[in-house]
């Protein structure tokens, strides 16, 4: 079984409004799984559909290849979106009590809790209360009470919002570190730069569909619209009317070339006439602009 | 079932080792005392500094020698009506007694001036004096000789016994009983407010912090919703707990003191036959008093306080933690708050107007059945004693009451605590009630 996760024609109407909409998608092993989605498109009802917080009306999820059953939860890590800690309880104890609520035993809870808090460097911290800390060290605190059971899937939801730079370096090196031993995890992310920086695959959800799914190297290719980027020098006064100029103030000009079914070659042979060719490149659109244009695209739908 | 005892343990040590609950459970059975005491002392200090009452007596007819009390003393001396109301206003006299030359059979127009508004007990007071001495007149004028009649004024003080099945009896005492109705009710009522409001106050804490979502990607939300109600009602429990074992030891220690007075009695009796004879009166009261408690069932009535107790709580609590839910800051709780206060508010003046009044009323029967009045209202029936068959028939009820207040709450709860920032409304309420 190399998927830890499937989804399979996954519904949830809230009322006549649909949340979620005949979604389907697999989420391999040992991978960082990018979910992507405007704001209101279903991803927190997904998640908190994985997590047994709320029921689907239909469909079914398999966790390993079984269907999804609350001795699962020990599986799963979730960091979600909206989070927070008790105030008054003190970092060792509140650490303990997640661990526990997850299904850990006494004795190991306190191990983790005590491996967790030596590795983060904040062991002296045990004592105090989560009032009593800096923001900052509050969301260390945040992202142990998620992985402190050793999940097998971690569900990460805007996992580095309120988060300031240092403290998302520091998370999102634990994230890899976490992959390389294995441990697969869903992203849910706005910040596209993460999402390429991390991701292997993604799916994005929009008005409670699925529309886009698959590894981010594939998507980049499928989203390739046969245009080039050529970088010249020259005399350029009548250019084919087909080449767009993007820019032009650094001694060369750039343009927007699309093939229009000319290959590559005959492109260039043509704007050999025009100068000095300084750069010839295919234009593999990122993640976010192809992010940006599947929304518009689907919101036109 | 662990993570619902992981629960209990964290709300419950949570609340037991902050140090407000160790002085609230040290100093209210303190507290309670202390007031009362301070009160009595007040009263009883005005009492002996207070200067005697001088009432200026106008009698038309001459025939009232109204003997002064230890409070008021009457004033007669011929002036008429207008000078005594000037004495009144000027504050040479407390108050002055109008009576006009009256007929005997049909005593009217008597009239009580005063600068301030009497209270209750002297008009009270005036009237019994004046009754029992137009009674003396009356029946002088009948041809009783006084002293007769002195010789014929009586105490009277009614034993009441109770015949239970089993053929036993058993002395009761209304006062006895309408006291503890009145405090095991009271407490219910206290209880259930009290310990409703930490439950909405947690639930509230829960959802505005944010970790909700956390909790219940852990564990069910009907484990955490009973988690924490069975967790602050054993807070309850312990505070309660602590109360009686601390009031029966000052209880005890301030009876032994009054023990060791005792004696004095005997010291009196020696010195003054009359004052001797006075205070056996009063401990007979007192010794009566004394037959009536240790007639009680306690065993019982405690297990049924107890019982209802936690059913009151129980029943209530899971409506309390649904409100938390659906809000989210406390004085958005407000709105929600009526179905509960209501029907609290109903039990708790029930028992006052009601049950303690007549526990066998059938209004008295309905309140101590219907599960969200039964707590309070059955504990003044059961401090004069209920039939078994209603004890059972409440009880399931109560029993059957917490089940669905339970359920119905459950569904609130899951769905409110994951919803942020929208205006809830009791047709919100139910929409959750019934898709969940």
């Amino acid at each position: 079984m190399s998927n830890i996760l499937e989804v399979q024609s996954l519904s949830k109407y809230y009322g006549d409004k649909a949340a979620l909409n005949d979604v389907s998608l697999d989420v391999p092993k040992g991978q960082v799984f990018g979910l992507l989605g405007p704001n209101g498109a279903g991803k927190t009802t997904l998640i908190r559909i994985i997590n047994q917080i709320i029921d689907a009306d239909s469909g079914t999820i398999l966790v390993n290849g079984e269907k999804l059953k609350p001795s699962h939860i020990k599986l799963i890590g979730y960091l979600p979106e909206e989070r927070g800690l008790y105030k008054k309880m003190k970092v060792g104890e509140q650490l303990l009590y997640f661990a526990q609520l997850k299904g850990l035993s006494y004795a190991d809870a306190k191990k983790k809790v005590r491996s967790w808090m030596d590795k983060m460097e904040i062991w002296e911290w045990r004592e105090k209360r989560i009032e009593d800390l800096s923001k900052g060290m509050a969301q260390k605190i945040q992202f142990i009470a998620t992985v402190i059971h050793q999940p097998n899937l971690l569900i990460l939801d805007e996992p580095f919002s309120g988060f300031d730079p240092v403290n998302a370096e520091l998370i999102k090196n634990e994230i890899l570190e976490l992959k390389d031993k294995g441990v697969s995890v869903i992203l849910s992310t706005h910040r596209m730069e993460s999402v390429e920086l991390l991701c292997d695959h993604i799916a994005m959800i929009n008005k409670s569909r699925k529309v886009l799914d698959g590894s981010i190297a594939d998507i980049r290719q499928q989203s390739k619209t046969n245009q080039y980027h050529l970088k010249l020098r020259g005399h350029l006064a009548d250019h084919p009317s087909n080449w767009q100029r993007v820019e032009g103030n650094f001694g060369y000009e750039k343009f927007l070339i699309q093939l229009n079914g000319h290959s590559t070659n005959q492109v260039l042979e043509e704007a050999i006439q025009f100068g000095d060719i300084l750069g010839f490149e295919e234009v593999i659109p990122s993640i976010g602009e192809i992010f940006i244009q599947r929304v518009k695209d689907t919101d036109h739908e | 079932m662990n993570k619902i005892f992981l629960v209990i343990k964290r709300e419950y040590l949570a609340r037991v080792k902050k140090k407000s609950f160790l002085l609230a459970t040290l100093l209210t059975p303190l507290v309670f005392p202390t007031i009362l005491g301070l009160f009595l002392w007040i009263a009883m200090s005005e009492r002996e500094s207070e200067s005697l009452r001088i009432i200026e007596v106008i009698d038309e007819s001459n025939q009232f020698r109204l003997e002064s009390s230890g409070q008021y003393a009457f004033s007669f001396s011929d002036r008429d009506r207008e000078e005594a109301k000037e004495m009144v206003k000027s504050g040479e006299r407390y108050g002055a007694l109008y009576i006009p030359p009256i007929d005997l059979e049909k005593p009217l127009g008597i009239v009580y001036y005063s600068e301030k508004n009497p209270s209750m007990t002297l008009i009270g007071n005036l009237e019994t004096t004046l009754k029992r001495k137009i009674e003396e007149i009356r029946l002088y004028n009948s041809g009783i000789d006084p002293e007769v009649i002195a010789g014929l004024r009586t105490n009277v003080n009614i034993r009441a016994i109770t015949l239970d099945n089993a053929g036993e009896e058993k002395m009761t005492n209304a006062m006895v009983n309408y006291g503890l109705g009145f405090i095991t009710g009271i407490l219910i009522y206290m209880f259930i407010f009290i310990y409703g409001n930490q439950i909405m106050q947690g639930v509230i804490e829960e959802k505005s912090s944010r970790i909700i979502e956390i909790l219940v990607s852990s564990l069910r939300p009907f484990q955490l919703m009973t988690g924490k109600i069975i967790g602050i009602g054993a807070v309850g429990l312990t505070q309660f707990l602590i109360w009686i074992i601390l009031i029966s030891a000052i209880s005890s220690l301030v009876m032994g003191y009054f023990g060791m007075q005792m004696p004095q009695q005997q010291a009196l009796e020696l010195a003054n036959p009359e004052a001797g004879k006075m205070i056996e009166g009063s401990t007979g009261d007192m010794g009566q008093y004394m037959q009536v408690i240790q007639d009680i069932n306690f065993v019982k009535l405690v297990l049924t306080f107890i019982f209802y107790f936690i059913g009151g709580y129980l029943l209530y609590g899971a409506f309390f933690a649904a409100i938390g839910a659906a809000v989210d800051t406390p004085s958005d709780a407000q709105q929600f708050m009526f179905p509960v206060t209501i029907p609290l508010l109903v039990a708790y003046f029930g028992l006052f107007i009601f049950v303690l009044d007549d526990p066998n009323s059938n209004i008295s029967f309905w309140l101590s059945i219907i599960p969200f009045t039964s707590p309070i209202a059955m504990m003044g029936r059961a401090s004069y004693g209920v039939p078994f068959f209603d004890l059972a028939l409440s009880m399931g009820f109560l029993i059957i009451g917490f089940l669905f207040t339970t359920w119905l709450a459950g569904k609130i709860y899951r769905i409110g605590i994951l919803v942020h920032g929208t205006k809830v409304n009791y047709r919100t309420l139910w929409r959750w009630v019934k898709t969940a």
